[in-house]
């Protein structure tokens, strides 16, 4: 037994903002109830949530987990638990492993140590074509026999538009999301930053805008020619924000994820260190006031970290040749609080939404606080002063531009399935 | 006034003041090269890496004239026999050059970046001698001191810059030191070379893209020509004989410009593609003082990192008469 008390609970799924304790017995929720209504029989462990946001466990539709493959940048385990430091209860893994995990053996893999292994739950996205070389489809059905939630060929988009639109035929009738990493690669081809005047000063090769907006505009069309679940992974740009805000008011299926550095900086920011290296690279001023603006009014669905851990010696080089991709997990919370929150772009409830019910809703699936729930949990300061101090960090890279940052407010405590796994 | 940055990486932070410096210290520098014997002593004993990563003949070897007329002995890292070939990363070999302890780290790379990337993790002073598509400082300094000395002045002179800009450090060295002398830009040649962005790079400084070469030619003082990269005329695919048909300073076009117009050029040239071999030898092209003025530049810029400046602006470099230093033999 474990008993949440004095904290105020918002559930963005009941629309709940209130002082309440919630019992937690097993692995799912008991009771919740006004504060101090709530008896704990003797021996039930007390978690003093006083001043503190009792939330629904956060879900992260993005992450890169390395493993298997890459473990010396990542492994289930390290980044599940920079996850629970993050505040987050579930990440979804990108197939882009080594092997990718593109049939049933490979999402067995990773679920198996995920169970071993893993402090979060961890589920698994297949990747849309075989090798997600864009050539064949994937053996799609298998993976989610075995345990995926959606499939993609993140890293890069599904290659041919004929292709993509075999797969949201395919995903349509299986009822899974197909996510896009959205860019037409012949239009960003070799740029390592998005095209304007910081990478015209700064002498870095540019993509443009239009490599993601074209490609949007390309899936959005087979959405509504297949009828599939389409989701836009981290969104970056004003021209992508409107194709999807057009895709929602003609009602189709589509959905979008803003991760917390698009909303945050800016290739004005970009200087040639290379932890401000990724895809879709940071964008212009006027992007990130249209991210924000999705935001607030629901255009954006979910905030998600695309956390790409990168060992030193990979991303410790010059900035042409670092691979893209950056930290994600840690930051996430105390970024929304600083950028949506504290500067009054979004109200906390609307926040607690983009890292809860707006990323289940992308995936099909409920999340609430209500009795008879997983007890997954993330109870939140929206106050404490704390520093990203990068060294302290579970993860197994150090690849973020947040290093040193100053933050007010984060994740207290995270709880998985009744336990609590994080706790600061 | 003293150089107040350990390494030089680009212009683009230099004040007028710093740059004008810069200018005046290569001046003695200058004088040097019309000695007989112009070998000194001032950094006898120091060590220059010249690390060229990327191809050059005429920046290497300028700088290693420089170094070597400064008394100075370099090493030499060639990329073509150089470890990158066999998967060393540029860190790796820039510790290794290092370790031999030389005093000062010369380099030209093929990233942007390359050089900031580099001086943040050496304890010598790092000059960038070419990073990508970046700065080029040496030859934005010795286009300058060119400038200053056939028209007498650098200030709010039009200066028309023709060619591939988006991938020109030159020209990017070029608007952040004349642009802080109040200096107006043309920017000029084929659209896809010549973004719209470009003029905004530098805030503050008049810079203007134009595509049609007799107006961007009007009016000029200087004209800055840029090589055709022919390997760039593949992507994106443009026809060699377009280029010359719109973009080739001939003698005819050259008389757009002002009556005293100079025209530059990094080199090497490509004759009868960018520039017809009349304009490029006549009496208005500066070419080889170009050349000439860069190893006076390059010897100022590893005299003040090396040895540091001195408050009256005269070189202690140059009390010690070359004479003294004849002896020395390499």
């Amino acid at each position: 037994m474990l008993l949440i008390k004095n904290g105020r609970v918002m559930d963005p799924a009941s629309k709940t903002d209130a002082a309440l304790d919630v019992l937690v017995e097993g692995e799912k929720i008991k009771e919740v109830g006004p504060a101090g209504k709530i008896g704990a029989g003797a021996g039930a462990e007390i978690l003093d949530a006083k001043g503190l946001i009792v939330a629904p466990g956060f879900i992260d539709l993005h992450a890169h987990l390395r493993e298997p493959g890459q473990e010396s940048s990542e492994t289930i385990e390290s980044g599940t638990k920079a996850a629970a430091r993050g505040g987050f209860t579930a990440v979804c893994c990108m197939p882009n492993t080594k092997p990718v995990n593109d049939n049933a053996s490979v999402t067995r893999f990773i679920l198996e140590r995920a169970k071993a292994t893993g402090r979060v739950r961890v589920w698994p996205i297949g990747a849309a074509s075989l090798g997600s070389k864009g050539e064949a489809i994937s053996e799609i059905a298998g993976m989610k026999e075995a345990g995926i939630v959606a499939v993609s060929d993140d890293g890069k988009p599904i290659a041919t538009a004929k292709l993509a639109r075999q797969v949201m035929d395919y995903c349509r009738s299986l009822d899974l999301p197909v996510i896009e990493h959205a860019e037409d690669v012949s239009l960003a081809a070799g740029g390592v930053m998005r095209e304007g005047v910081s990478s015209t000063r700064l002498g870095l090769r540019g993509m443009p805008a239009a490599a993601e907006a074209v490609c949007v505009a390309r899936d959005v069309q087979l959405a509504e020619l297949t009828g599939a679940r389409l989701h836009i992974a981290h969104l970056s740009s004003k021209a992508s924000h409107e194709q999807v805000r057009w895709a929602k008011s003609r009602g189709l299926r589509v959905t979008c994820e803003v991760t917390p550095h698009h909303f945050t900086l800016i290739d004005e920011d970009v200087t040639y260190d290379s932890r401000f290296k990724m895809n879709p690279p940071l964008a212009a001023r006027e992007d990130r006031a249209a991210l924000l603006e999705g935001l607030a009014d629901g255009t954006v669905d979910a905030i998600a970290t695309d956390h790409a851990p990168h060992e030193p010696a990979l991303k410790d080089v010059e900035f042409d040749r670092a691979p893209f991709g950056i930290l994600g997990f840690e930051t996430a919370l105390g970024l929304a609080l600083e950028q949506l929150v504290h500067s009054e772009k979004t109200s906390l409830m609307r926040m607690v939404e983009l890292f809860t019910t707006g990323p289940a809703r992308v995936l099909g699936i409920e999340r609430k606080i209500a009795a008879g729930q997983p007890a997954d949990l993330t109870i939140v300061s929206t106050d404490r002063v704390w520093t990203y101090s990068i060294e302290d960090s579970p993860s197994k890279s150090r690849n973020s531009p947040f290093k040193g940052r100053k933050f007010k407010g984060g994740p207290v405590a995270t709880i998985v399935a009744g336990k609590i796994i994080y706790k600061n | 006034m003293t150089y107040r940055f350990r390494d030089l990486l680009a212009l683009e932070p230099l004040t007028a003041d710093e740059l004008r410096f810069l200018l005046d210290q290569s001046k003695p520098f200058q004088e040097i090269q019309k000695h007989p014997l112009k070998k000194l002593a001032t950094l006898r004993g120091k060590t220059v890496a010249l690390a060229f990563f990327e191809n050059s003949t005429r920046t290497r070897i300028s700088f290693g004239t420089a170094a070597s007329r400064l008394g100075a002995d370099t090493m030499n890292l060639q990329a073509e026999a150089s470890s990158i070939k066999k998967g060393e990363t540029l860190l790796d070999t820039a510790f290794n050059l290092n370790a031999m302890k030389p005093d000062c780290f010369v380099m030209r790379h093929s990233a942007s970046g390359s050089a900031d990337y580099v001086a943040r993790h050496l304890d010598v002073p790092v000059v960038n001698a070419g990073d990508g598509t970046h700065e080029h400082p040496s030859q934005g300094l010795l286009d300058a001191l060119t400038i200053r000395d056939r028209l007498g002045t650098i200030e709010n002179l039009n200066v028309t810059i023709l060619g591939d800009i988006l991938h020109s450090r030159v020209a990017r060295s070029n608007i952040h030191l004349l642009g802080k002398f109040g200096c107006k830009f043309i920017l000029c040649g084929p659209s896809i070379w010549v973004p719209r962005e470009l003029e905004k790079i530098a805030p503050g400084v008049p810079i203007r893209c134009v595509y049609k070469m007799e107006e961007a030619l009007e009016g000029a003082h200087v004209i800055i020509m840029l090589r055709v990269q022919t390997e760039r005329l593949n992507d994106p695919p443009l026809s060699a004989n377009d280029y010359i048909l719109l973009y080739q300073l001939n003698a005819e076009r050259l008389k757009r410009a002002h009556r005293d117009a100079i025209v530059l050029h990094p080199g090497p040239i490509n004759r009868g593609i960018e520039i017809t071999p009349d304009v490029a030898d006549g009496p208005q092209s500066c070419v080889l003082e170009q050349v000439t003025n860069g190893v006076a530049v390059r010897m100022a810029i590893l005299y003040l990192v090396i040895a540091g400046a001195t408050e009256s602006g005269t070189h202690p470099a140059l009390e010690a008469k070359p004479k003294e230093s004849a002896n020395a033999t390499d």
